[in-house]
């Protein structure tokens, strides 16, 4: 159900580019406004949710910790797994966000013979995050040729890394196969294993369609429906020189293309895909564990009185007194 | 709203911001001026009729696709003639066909290539055009 809503919602994304360009002959607002709202919704709500995670406060360190605490100086502390120090925090982040090493421990549990508990490896849900992850930055790195000019010189490198299998004219870049690919497994993944179809919903759904739509739109027109790169190159500028225009001659796919990332955008901050400023704002990652060494107080406790028992003696010395009830100081 | 560790999040938020808005910064004030290919070598301007091999529009988006046409005809079929869409029949070759009419790689094929970051990898094989120009 999810999956079919997402689809539908992500056809009639396109279509309404599709038409909007073809048969009402919005250009503009297909290749100007929405881009530019895209952006300032994109730029607005991302940081409106990270100040909103960070007004929530944290009193207590609650890293989640596999590894041996710092503790005696003869006994050996596990710094990534157990950061005593911001230093090795940065070093477990660093890790998590660039080769997601605690996707990679993640097991499969299963029941064999009926009521035997068996843990498996399963890695390539975190492979193939990891490909989709690493070719979608490249790629988007790659779109950088439309938004700088000149050119930095370093792209040519990349280029030149991603299409050195000089496959046909234009070279077929690698990243590009690699993100439908693995975009394509993590769908799957979620038809075809019975208990992450469970738990996937339009939310889940609707990024992977969106952003599978978004490649293949882009794949068609680098290497099958041609349109006219210079004039996309054109608007693009425009748009960043705050000089917009729209050059004739680009197809209708690039606006769909265009539009797809747009909604993309739009979508980024009221969805799951905030994930990619959450990770830093995760405190079972970024806490140094220091418990032992230094004493945190929630900043929230409540002042309470505090009735001692002095307090109380005095209160009621006589009456302790006259009903023969031994007391500490007469 | 208080924001907790806040000199740490502004710090982060500012990295994002500037990476988001670095192209903006990037172009700023610049007036970029789009490619302005060249069409006038001497081959050009003798001709009665300033065509292409195909019209101008199917030549500005799909020359790469028609690049590698002509390969695969000429280099695995072995045809070494291409007929265009009114019929006109050009010899296969990107040497003698298209840097015979634009010989001036630099100033037309190379003005569009930069602008868009392409480098095609041709001329580590075939032969560039002789320019004056450097
Ligand atoms: C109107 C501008 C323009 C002109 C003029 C032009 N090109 Fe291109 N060319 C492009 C664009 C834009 C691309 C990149 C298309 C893409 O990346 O999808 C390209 C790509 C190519 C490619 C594929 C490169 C690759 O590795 O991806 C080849 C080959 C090529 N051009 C050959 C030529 C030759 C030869 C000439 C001169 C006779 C020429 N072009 C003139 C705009 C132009
Ligand atoms: C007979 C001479 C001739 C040959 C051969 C020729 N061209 Fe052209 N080409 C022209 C002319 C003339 C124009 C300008 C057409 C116009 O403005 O309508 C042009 C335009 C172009 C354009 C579009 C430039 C723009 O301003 O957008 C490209 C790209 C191009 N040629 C590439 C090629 C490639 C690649 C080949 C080889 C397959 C080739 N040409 C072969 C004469 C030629
Ligand atoms: C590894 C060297 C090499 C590279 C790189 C190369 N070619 Fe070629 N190309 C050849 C050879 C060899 C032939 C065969 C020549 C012949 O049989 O006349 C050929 C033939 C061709 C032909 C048809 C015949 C002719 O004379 O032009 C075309 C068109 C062509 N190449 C286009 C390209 C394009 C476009 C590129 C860049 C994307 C390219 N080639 C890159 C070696 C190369």
């Amino acid at each position: 159900m999810g999956s079919i809503v997402s689809l539908i919602a992500v056809i009639v994304l396109i279509l309404i580019a599709y038409t909007g360009v073809k048969a009402a002959n919005l250009h503009f607002l297909f290749g100007v406004v929405i881009p530019y709202a895209a952006v300032t919704v994109f730029l607005t709500g991302f940081i409106y949710r990270i100040l909103k995670w960070a007004s929530v406060p944290v009193p207590f360190r609650i890293p989640t910790t596999c590894g041996q605490q710092k503790s005696l100086p003869w006994i050996k502390q596990n710094k990534i797994e157990n950061p005593s120090s911001p230093f090795w925090v940065v070093v477990r982040m660093a890790l998590e966000v660039l080769v997601f090493r605690s996707l990679f421990r993640n097991l499969k549990t299963q029941l064999t013979d009926g009521s035997r508990l068996v843990y498996g490896e399963a890695k390539w849900l975190w492979l193939a995050g990891l490909a989709f992850h690493w070719s979608l930055l490249i790629v988007l790195i790659r779109h950088s040729r439309f938004i700088f000019d000149p050119v930095p010189s370093f792209l040519h490198i990349l280029e030149q890394f991603d299409g050195f299998l000089q496959i046909g004219v234009p070279v077929l870049f690698v990243t590009g196969v690699v993100l439908l690919v693995s975009v394509t497994y993590l769908l799957i993944r979620r038809f075809f294993i019975p208990i992450v179809r469970y738990i996937s919903l339009p939310a889940d759904y609707f990024p992977l369609f969106l952003i599978i739509a978004i490649a293949i739109t882009g794949i068609e027109m680098r290497y099958f429906t041609k349109t006219h790169i210079v004039g996309v190159k054109e608007l693009v500028m425009g748009l960043l020189t705050f000089n917009p225009k729209t050059p004739e001659g680009i197809g209708w796919i690039f606006y769909v293309h265009i539009f797809l990332v747009s909604a993309l955008f739009i979508y980024f901050p009221f969805s799951k895909l905030m994930h990619m400023g959450g990770v830093f704002m995760s405190p079972t990652r970024n806490m140094v564990n220091n418990s032992r060494v230094k004493r945190h107080v929630n900043p929230w406790n409540y002042p309470v009185d505090v009735h001692t028992y002095e307090d109380y003696e005095n209160d009621f010395r006589e009456k302790m007194k006259s009903a023969g009830i031994p007391v500490e100081k007469e | 709203m208080k924001i907790y560790n806040s000199g740490k999040v502004v710090i982060g938020l500012i990295i994002f911001i500037g990476l988001v808005t670095f192209p903006f910064f990037y172009n700023k004030g610049k007036a970029i001026a789009k490619p302005e290919p060249k069409i006038d070598t001497p081959a050009i301007m003798q001709l009665q009729d300033k065509k292409c091999v195909e019209p101008r529009d199917f030549m500005r988006a799909e020359h790469m696709r028609l690049l590698n046409d002509w390969r695969d005809s000429a280099v695995r079929d072995g045809k070494r003639i291409y007929v265009n869409s009114e019929g006109k029949q050009f010899t296969i070759s990107l040497q003698n066909t298209c840097m015979h009419c634009h010989s001036n790689k630099k100033e037309f094929c190379d003005r569009c290539h930069s602008y868009v970051a392409v480098k095609p990898y041709c001329w580590g094989c075939h032969i560039e055009p002789k320019e004056n120009k450097s």
